[in-house]
């Protein structure tokens, strides 16, 4: 059966296969404010899914996101595909994909760090190891496991 | 040696093998630390040393490295004369320098500085500390005193004692230890054990570490004891730093059951940790430690900036 609980849309990208819970972290990683104002933001939460159980899916009109808006989705929640609508149709469907370096993305938790100086630097972070996600800020070598508090 | 033009950030920017030759080279440099023998090996260089914390051994060291090499210095010795107070970047101060000199020597509070700048700068970049995280000059010359003393590296069992948490030549000291396969234990107040992220360095490396709260049990078959300082300047509230202020100290009870070749190594500054009854024991080796950071210093800026093929 397929649902249509949520309106297609024309042009726009598709979040789906978040992780339960997690829509509002993926809205606010896009930006909602920053939107087209005839965007229209669909967004479903706990929804069934055969692949990961429950999922939340997050659909934006009029948008397509940036790599570095990607990175950050992919470090909330891997298990996140972004299919990129044009005319009605699915352009383009695939996996987030956490790089070997993230950039901007994450601020780091040590206020000591001088990537938290002022410093014309932005953040940046090694990925050391994916299931679970860990970081490794670049500069003061701290790890950072709870992304969440500390998106940038 | 690969060294040449290379930075020097963390301990781990060097490999086992140019450690090693880091230390042999480093001996050859005794007679000319000494001012028995003359060296202008780094004659026409010009090395800055920016430093943005109090220093009194590492920067003086690293300075007569320079000298006793032939080469000049420039120095930044108090960060409140500089344009930083006018609110410059360090990211721009270092450009400056690296536009000046041919290799930079930087200590500063933060950590991460030394990575930052040396992303900033054309030139090498040598950490000599960088907030609580890296200390990998100091490592080497502890390492330089450990095998001058014992004649190896491989299979002593060194005592770390002290705040291992915010003491950085410890954080750097450790990971050389582990990749030359000696042994660690810990003897620290509670609250200051290693960084999590340090303990997990460590132990994928595969690192033999044990803990020993019992001191005078730590040091019994020990090779060497590491004594350092609590780092007061590095606590967030002045009540943590009294509850381990003064916790241990090393007395000449401390060392009655140790090996008579045990040595004991700080760092320095020592603030009350070492009973300076220990100097007069053969034990003592911290002030030939702080000796001989200036032919650890003098080798390392020797390799880093000698000319091509010289």
């Amino acid at each position: 059966m397929r649902d249509l609980r949520i309106t297609p849309i024309k042009n726009g990208t598709v979040i789906d296969h978040i992780a339960n819970g997690l829509a509002l972290e993926v809205l606010r990683i896009i930006g909602v404010r920053d939107l087209d104002k005839d965007s229209t933001v669909s967004i479903a939460l706990h929804v069934r899914s055969g692949k990961i159980g429950w999922k939340d899916i997050v659909k934006v009109e009029n948008m397509e996101l940036s790599p570095r808006k990607v990175n950050a989705i992919a470090l909330v929640t891997p298990s996140a595909t972004i299919s990129i609508i044009r005319d009605h149709q699915v352009r383009e469907k695939r996996p987030v994909d956490l790089p070997e370096r993230v950039a901007g993305v994450v601020r780091c938790p040590n206020p000591n760090c001088i990537s938290n100086q002022g410093e014309p630097i932005e953040s940046e972070f090694r990925v050391v190891r994916r299931k679970p996600v860990v970081l490794r800020c670049v500069y003061c070598e701290r790890q950072v496991t709870d992304f969440l508090r500390h998106l940038a | 040696m690969a060294l040449r033009g290379r930075d020097i950030v963390s301990l781990r920017d060097l490999s086992s093998e140019e450690i090693l030759e880091l230390l042999e080279g480093a001996k050859k440099m005794i007679p000319i630390a000494e001012g028995r023998k003359a060296s202008a090996s780094l004659e026409g260089r010009l090395v800055a040393a920016a430093f943005f914390e109090p220093s009194t051994r590492t920067r003086l060291s690293f300075e007569t490295a320079v000298q006793r090499l032939g080469g000049r210095c420039i120095t930044i010795a108090d960060a409140g004369l500089t344009s930083m107070r006018k609110g410059e970047s360090l990211s721009d101060t270092i450009r400056m320098l690296s536009s000046y000199s041919d290799a930079i020597v930087l200590r500063h509070p933060s950590e991460g500085a030394a990575r930052l700048a040396a992303d900033a700068s054309d030139k090498p970049v040598i950490n000599a500390g960088d907030g609580a995280n890296q200390h990998p000059t100091q490592a080497l010359l502890d390492l330089l005193t450990m095998h001058e003393a014992l004649g190896t590296l491989a299979g002593l069992k060194v005592v770390l004692l002290g705040d291992l948490r915010y003491g950085r030549t410890v954080h750097s000291l450790a990971i050389a230890l582990a990749m030359f396969g000696a042994e660690m234990v810990l003897t620290n107040p509670k609250s200051l054990g290693f960084p999590e992220e340090l303990r997990g360095d460590l132990d994928a490396m595969g690192a033999k570490i044990s803990e020993e709260p019992d001191l005078r049990r730590a040091v019994r078959d020990a090779d060497v004891l590491y004594v350092t300082r609590i780092q007061k300047e590095r606590f967030g509230d002045e009540g943590e730093y009294r509850q381990v202020a003064g916790s241990y100290r090393v007395d000449a009870s401390t060392l009655e059951g140790a090996k008579p070749r045990l040595i004991v190594l700080h760092p320095l500054p020592r603030a009350g940790e070492i009973d300076p009854e220990i100097d007069r024991t053969p034990h003592a080796a911290y002030f030939r430690q702080a000796f001989l950071a200036v032919p650890m210093r003098m080798a390392l800026l020797d390799s880093i900036l000698r000319a091509r093929g010289g």
